[in-house]
C-alpha cells in the first residue's frame, strides 16, 4: 500500500488457472453483498406495501423528495470534482476539500448579506447571485491554492499516507480558524432573491425555482469544466500530469503549475457548490464542510475516482441514495424516525460501493503510479 | 537583495499571523492571564512571540544548505528588526482597519476590545507605534539570540523555558510544592510570577544548564560502560515505575483527574499505535471501538438501560466487552482488507460515524438511550473486598487505569518484537513483497484490528465506570483524530512516544472534551491540534520520540543523500536545517 515503485500492473490475471479454493474473506464479502441486497429488496417491498396501504409519503411527496435529492446530489457532484481531480493528479485524498467548500460559502455569506442590506439583492437577483458566486469561487480557489502551497507541496514525494494525515490537520485548522473568525453560531443567507423561490413548470412538473437553478448551474459548471479539461491546452496538460508526472515534465509541461491549476479549478468548483448550498439550505457554520466533504468523496469513489463525468454521476446518485434511501428502504423495514439515519445511509453507500465495485461505476482513471 | 526580499516575505507572514491571532480573539482571551506580574500577559507573549520566533528564521537567512547558516548576532538582529518592523506595521494597519470600519456583524472578534488588546491598551494612534516598535524589537531580539554562541543560546533557552514553565503551570506548581510560603512569595497575589522571581528562576536555570551541561550524557555513557548487560538500567526503570506508583498520592484531585484523562489517551494511543504505527493501516474510526467498550459496559452494568438489563458486575462485563470488541474489529477489518490505504481511512471514518449515528438514533434508543445516554453506571468492585472504585475518588482510580496501561504497554512491546510484529513491519513497508515472502497479510491485518479494538474497549470500559454515564457526544470523530494526533506527535510505532504525546497533548492542551493544564487554550485547542498535525507531518513525521525503524523508513531518501554529501565533506548534518517556510 505504501509501495511507490511497483511494476506496471499485469494485464493477464493468473487467478483463472488456479484451482478453486474457498477463501473465507471472499465468503464474508459475498455474505455482506447478499445480505445488503436482501435488506434493500425487503425494505423496498415493505415500503411499497406501506404505500399501497396508503401510509407513508404520497406520490407528490416522493416526487419532491427525488427532485430535492437530485439537486443536493448535483451539489455533491461539484464538490466531488475537486476530490477526483486532486486524487487523479497527486494520488491522495484532499481531506480539506470540504473546508475549501465551506470557506466559499462563508465568505459568500458576507457578500450576499451586504447586497441584501443595500437592496440590490431583490432588485437584480441574477446579478447578485453572480456576484456571490464569484466571491465564493474566488475565496475557495484562494484557500485551495494556499493549502497546496503551504501544506502539500513540501510533501510531494512523501509516503502516501503522510499527505492524507496532513490534509486532516489542514481540515481541522481551517474549521477552527473559521470558527474563530466568524464565530461558532449558524448564520443564514438572506432568502432567495426576487421570485426565485416560486415553483416553475417544466414538462408538466412543477419544481421549486431554486432547485431548478441549482441543477442548471451544476450542469453548466460541469460542461464548462469538461470543455476546459478536454479542449484547452491547460486541461490537456492536467490529464498528462495525471497520467505520469515524470513523463509530462519531460514533454515540457510545467508540472508544479499544472498541479496548482488543478487545485484552483477544484476550488472554483467547490465555490460554485458553496452558492448552491446557500440556495438549498441557507444556513452555514464552520462545520458545514465536513459531511458534504465526506459525501462528495463517496460520490467521487462511486463514479470512479479520477473520472470527471463519474464524479458528477456519483454525486447525483449519492444524493438520491441518501435522500430517498431512508424512506424507501429503512422505513419499509419498520425503523422509526428514518430521517435521522440519512448520513448512515450515505456512509453505508460508501462501504457497499467499495465492496461491490471499488473502481467505481464508470471506472477509475489513475496515473501509473497510483494504481497500486 | 535576495535576502531582503526573503526578510520582507517573512515580515509579511509574521504580520499576517499576528493579525490572525487577533482576529480570532486569541490575544484578547490570553490577555486575561498574567504570566509575569507587572508587564507580561499571555496575550502579549503570543503576540510578540510570533515576530520573535520568525526573527530567528529571518536571521538565519536563506542560506545555502551546503554552507550552513551564518552566525552573526548583529546581522541577525538587523534582519530580525527589519522583519519585525514590517510585521508590526502590517499588524498595525490591520488594527487601524478594525478601528475605523465596524466589521463585527460578520467577524464578532473584530471589536474595540481587540484593538485594545493588540495595542497593549494604548489606544489607536499611540498604540500602533508601540505595536510596531515592540514587534521590531521582538524580531531583533530573536535574530540577535539566534546569532549568539551555542552556550549562550542554550542558557537563554533554558532560562526562557523555566520561567515560562513556572508561570504557565502556576496551578500545578502550587498543587505539588507543599511549602506554601514559598509559593506565596514567588507568585503575585493576583496571578503570575513576581518579576524578581522570574529573574531569579531564569538566572538559576541559565547557570545550572551551563554548569551541568553534558553531565547527563557522560553519566549515561558511564552507566552503559559499567553495566553492559543492562541490569542496572532495568532496575532504574523499575525505580521510575515505583516512583510513578507513589506520584498520584502526592498530587491533588485536579491533577489526578487530568492524569486519568491522559492515561485514557495513552491506552487508546497504544491501541491505535498497533493499527497505524505497526501495521500501517490508517484507522480514522478508532472511536467506534472505544464506544463499543463504553456502551457495552454501560448496557451490561447499569440498572437504567431499559431493554437489555443484566446488571452484571464490571469484571464480567469487561469479559463480554472484550469479546464484542474483537467481533467489532473483525467486522470492520474484513471489508477493508483489500482496500487501498487511503480508502481504508475514509471507510473506517465512515464506520466510526455510523456507530455514533446509530447510538443517537430513535431506532436503538430502547437499548442505548439515544441522546439521554445511559446513567448510573456502577463503579468497579474490587474482588474479595467491599471497595468499589469509581470516578468519585480519582486518587484510587488512577491506579486502576495505570494497571490497564501497563498491560497494554506490555502487549504492544511483546507484539512488536514477536513474529506478528515482524509481519506487521514487513506489511507496512511493502504489502506485496510481504505476501510473497510468506506473510499472511489477511491474518496480520485482522490481528492488528482486533488487538487495537480490544485495547480501545479497555479504555471505554474504564471511561464509563469512571464517569458513571455515557453520552454519544463523547464518541465523535474528534476523539479518533485526537488519538491519531497523540500517536503522530509521539511517534508512530514508538511506545514511549505515545506516553510523551499523550502527556504533552492531553496534559497541556487538553483532550477533546476536557481542559488541560493550559486552560486558556480551551477555545483554540482544536485550531492548535490541526496546526500541530500539519507541522509534525511537514517537519518531523517521525514524532517527538521516534521509533528507530519508522524514522529510518521516513528518511530513507534523505539519509542516502546525506551520506553522499558527507562523503564529499561539504555538509554537516547537525546544522543543516533549511530555513525555508
Amino acid at each position: 500500500m505504501l509501495s511507490r515503485n511497483v511494476t506496471p500492473p499485469a494485464t493477464t490475471t493468473p487467478t483463472k488457472t488456479r484451482r478453486f479454493r474457498f477463501n473465507w474473506v471472499d465468503g464474508f464479502l459475498w455474505f455482506i453483498r447478499i445480505a445488503a441486497i436482501i435488506v434493500i429488496v425487503v425494505g423496498i417491498v415493505g415500503s411499497i406495501q406501506l404505500f399501497a396501504a396508503g401510509e407513508g409519503p404520497t406520490l407528490e411527496q416522493w416526487r419532491d423528495l427525488v427532485i430535492s435529492s437530485f439537486a443536493t446530489g448535483a451539489m455533491y457532484g461539484l464538490i466531488a470534482l475537486g476530490y477526483s481531480m486532486v486524487y487523479g493528479v497527486l494520488g491522495f485524498i484532499n481531506f480539506a476539500h470540504g473546508e475549501v467548500f465551506m470557506s466559499g460559502t462563508m465568505v459568500g455569506l458576507i457578500a450576499s448579506t451586504m447586497l441584501f442590506d443595500s437592496g440590490f439583492w431583490d432588485a437584480n437577483p441574477m446579478a447578485s447571485l453572480l456576484i456571490v458566486v464569484l466571491v465564493a469561487m474566488f475565496t475557495s480557489t484562494l484557500v485551495a491554492v494556499l493549502i497546496e502551497r503551504v501544506a502539500y507541496r513540501p510533501l510531494r514525494n512523501a509516503p502516501r499516507l503522510i499527505p492524507l494525515i496532513t490534509s486532516i490537520g489542514v481540515s481541522f485548522f481551517l474549521q477552527y480558524a473559521f470558527a474563530g473568525l466568524f464565530g461558532v453560531g449558524v448564520r443564514s443567507y438572506p432568502p432567495a432573491p426576487g421570485n426565485l423561490d416560486d415553483d416553475v413548470e417544466i414538462f408538466g412538473i412543477s419544481i421549486a425555482g431554486t432547485k431548478l437553478l441549482v441543477i442548471v448551474v451544476a450542469a453548466i459548471s460541469m460542461v464548462a469544466l469538461w470543455y476546459f479539461v478536454k479542449r484547452t491546452k491547460t486541461g490537456t496538460a492536467m490529464r498528462a500530469v495525471a497520467e505520469d508526472k515524470e513523463i509530462a515534465g519531460l514533454m515540457g509541461i510545467n508540472v508544479e503549475r499544472t498541479i496548482v491549476t488543478t487545485f484552483a479549478v477544484g476550488g472554483a468548483m467547490a465555490g460554485v457548490a458553496g452558492l448552491l448550498w446557500a440556495l438549498l439550505f441557507r444556513g452555514v457554520d464552520f462545520l458545514t464542510g465536513f459531511l458534504p466533504g465526506i459525501k462528495a468523496f463517496t460520490a467521487a469513489v462511486l463514479g470512479g475516482i479520477g473520472n470527471l463525468p463519474g464524479a458528477m454521476l456519483g454525486g447525483v446518485l449519492l444524493g438520491l441514495f441518501e435522500g430517498v434511501g431512508p424512506l424507501l428502504v429503512l422505513a419499509g423495514l419498520g425503523i422509526p424516525a428514518v430521517s435521522q439515519l440519512k448520513d448512515f445511509v450515505a456512509f453505508s453507500a460508501l462501504i457497499l460501493v467499495l465492496i461491490f465495485r471499488p473502481s467505481g461505476l464508470l471506472g477509475e482513471r489513475l496515473g501509473s503510479e497510483d494504481r497500486a | 537583495m535576495k535576502d531582503l526580499r526573503y526578510t520582507r516575505f517573512l515580515g509579511f507572514i509574521s504580520g499576517l499571523t499576528m493579525a490572525f491571532t487577533g482576529a480570532i480573539g486569541m490575544i484578547e482571551v490570553f490577555n486575561q492571564r498574567t504570566l509575569i506580574d507587572p508587564f507580561l500577559t499571555m496575550g502579549t507573549l503570543m503576540l510578540l512571540g510570533i515576530p520573535a520566533v520568525i526573527g530567528v528564521v529571518a536571521a538565519k537567512g536563506r542560506s545555502n544548505p551546503l554552507e550552513g547558516p551564518t552566525r552573526d548576532p548583529l546581522r541577525g538582529a538587523l534582519a530580525g528588526l527589519i522583519m519585525g518592523l514590517i510585521a508590526g506595521v502590517f499588524a498595525s494597519l490591520f488594527v487601524l482597519l478594525v478601528d475605523t470600519v465596524d466589521l463585527t456583524e460578520f467577524f464578532p472578534n473584530l471589536r474595540p476590545a481587540m484593538v485594545d488588546a493588540m495595542t497593549f491598551g494604548f489606544g489607536v494612534p499611540v498604540g500602533l507605534a508601540v505595536l510596531s516598535a515592540a514587534s521590531g524589537l521582538a524580531g531583533a531580539a530573536g535574530g540577535f539570540f539566534s546569532g549568539m554562541s551555542a552556550d549562550i543560546r542554550r542558557g537563554m533557552g533554558a532560562a526562557l523555558a523555566w520561567v515560562l514553565g513556572f508561570s504557565l503551570l502556576q496551578g500545578v506548581v502550587a498543587d505539588i510544592v507543599e511549602v506554601r510560603t514559598v509559593i506565596r512569595a514567588i507568585y503575585s497575589p493576583q496571578d503570575g510570577l513576581q518579576w524578581w522571581a522570574a529573574l531569579i528562576i531564569g538566572a538559576l536555570a541559565w547557570w545550572l544548564t551551563l554548569r551541568y551541561q553534558g553531565t547527563g550524557k557522560t553519566f549515561a555513557k558511564r552507566v552503559r560502560e559499567a553495566d553492559p548487560k543492562g541490569s542496572l538500567r532495568r532496575s532504574l526503570i523499575g525505580l521510575a515505575i515505583l516512583m510513578a506508583v507513589f506520584l498520584p498520592m502526592l498530587l491533588g484531585g485536579i491533577l489526578n483527574e487530568l492524569l486519568i484523562n491522559v492515561s485514557f489517551f495513552i491506552l487508546m494511543g497504544l491501541g491505535l499505535n498497533i493499527v497505524v504505527g505497526y501495521a500501517g493501516l490508517l484507522d480514522l474510526g478508532y472511536v467506534a471501538f472505544f464506544a463499543v467498550g463504553a456502551y457495552g459496559t454501560a448496557v451490561l452494568t447499569s440498572p437504567l438501560s431499559s431493554t437489555v438489563n443484566p446488571e452484571m458486575s464490571w469484571w464480567l462485563a469487561l469479559l463480554v466487552v472484550i469479546g464484542l470488541a474483537a467481533i467489532a474489529g473483525i467486522l470492520v477489518g474484513t471489508p477493508v482488507l483489500r482496500m487501498r490505504g487511503d480508502y481504508l481511512a475514509i471507510v473506517t471514518l465512515g464506520f466510526g460515524e455510523m456507530v455514533r449515528i446509530l447510538l443517537l438514533s430513535d431506532w436503538l434508543t430502547p437499548i442505548f438511550g439515544g441522546a439521554q445516554g445511559i446513567r448510573r453506571i456502577p463503579g468497579i468492585p474490587i474482588p474479595f473486598t467491599d471497595i468499589t472504585i469509581s470516578g468519585v475518588d480519582p486518587q484510587l482510580f488512577i491506579y486502576f487505569t495505570l494497571f490497564f496501561v501497563l498491560i497494554a504497554t506490555y502487549v504492544s512491546y511483546r507484539a512488536s518484537t514477536a513474529r506478528v510484529g515482524r509481519a506487521w513491519a514487513a506489511m507496512r513497508e511493502d504489502e506485496e513483497v510481504a505476501e510473497a515472502t510468506g506473510v499472511s497479510t489477511v491474518s496480520a491485518k485482522l490481528l492488528a484490528f482486533v488487538t487495537g479494538a480490544i485495547i480501545a474497549s479497555f479504555a471505554g470500559a474504564l471511561f464509563s465506570a469512571k464517569v458513571g454515564a455515557v453520552f454519544t457526544n463523547s464518541f465523535d470523530l474528534l476523539v479518533s483524530i485526537v488519538v491519531l494526533l497523540v500517536v503522530i506527535l509521539g511517534g508512530m510505532g514508538s511506545i514511549p512516544g505515545i506516553y510523551v504525546g499523550s502527556l504533552v497533548l492531553i496534559g497541556l492542551l487538553g483532550g477533546p472534551k476536557s481542559p488541560g493544564l493550559l486552560a486558556e487554550f480551551g477555545a483554540y485547542k482544536l485550531l492548535f491540534y490541526g496546526a500541530i498535525l500539519v507541522f509534525m507531518m511537514l517537519k518531523r513525521p517521525e514524532g517527538l520520540w521516534p521509533s528507530k525503524l519508522r524514522s529510518r523508513e521516513l528518511h530513507i531518501g534523505e539519509l542516502s543523500q546525506d551520506a553522499w554529501l558527507e562523503k564529499k565533506g561539504e555538509f554537516s548534518s547537525a546544522d543543516g536545517e533549511e530555513a525555508t517556510v
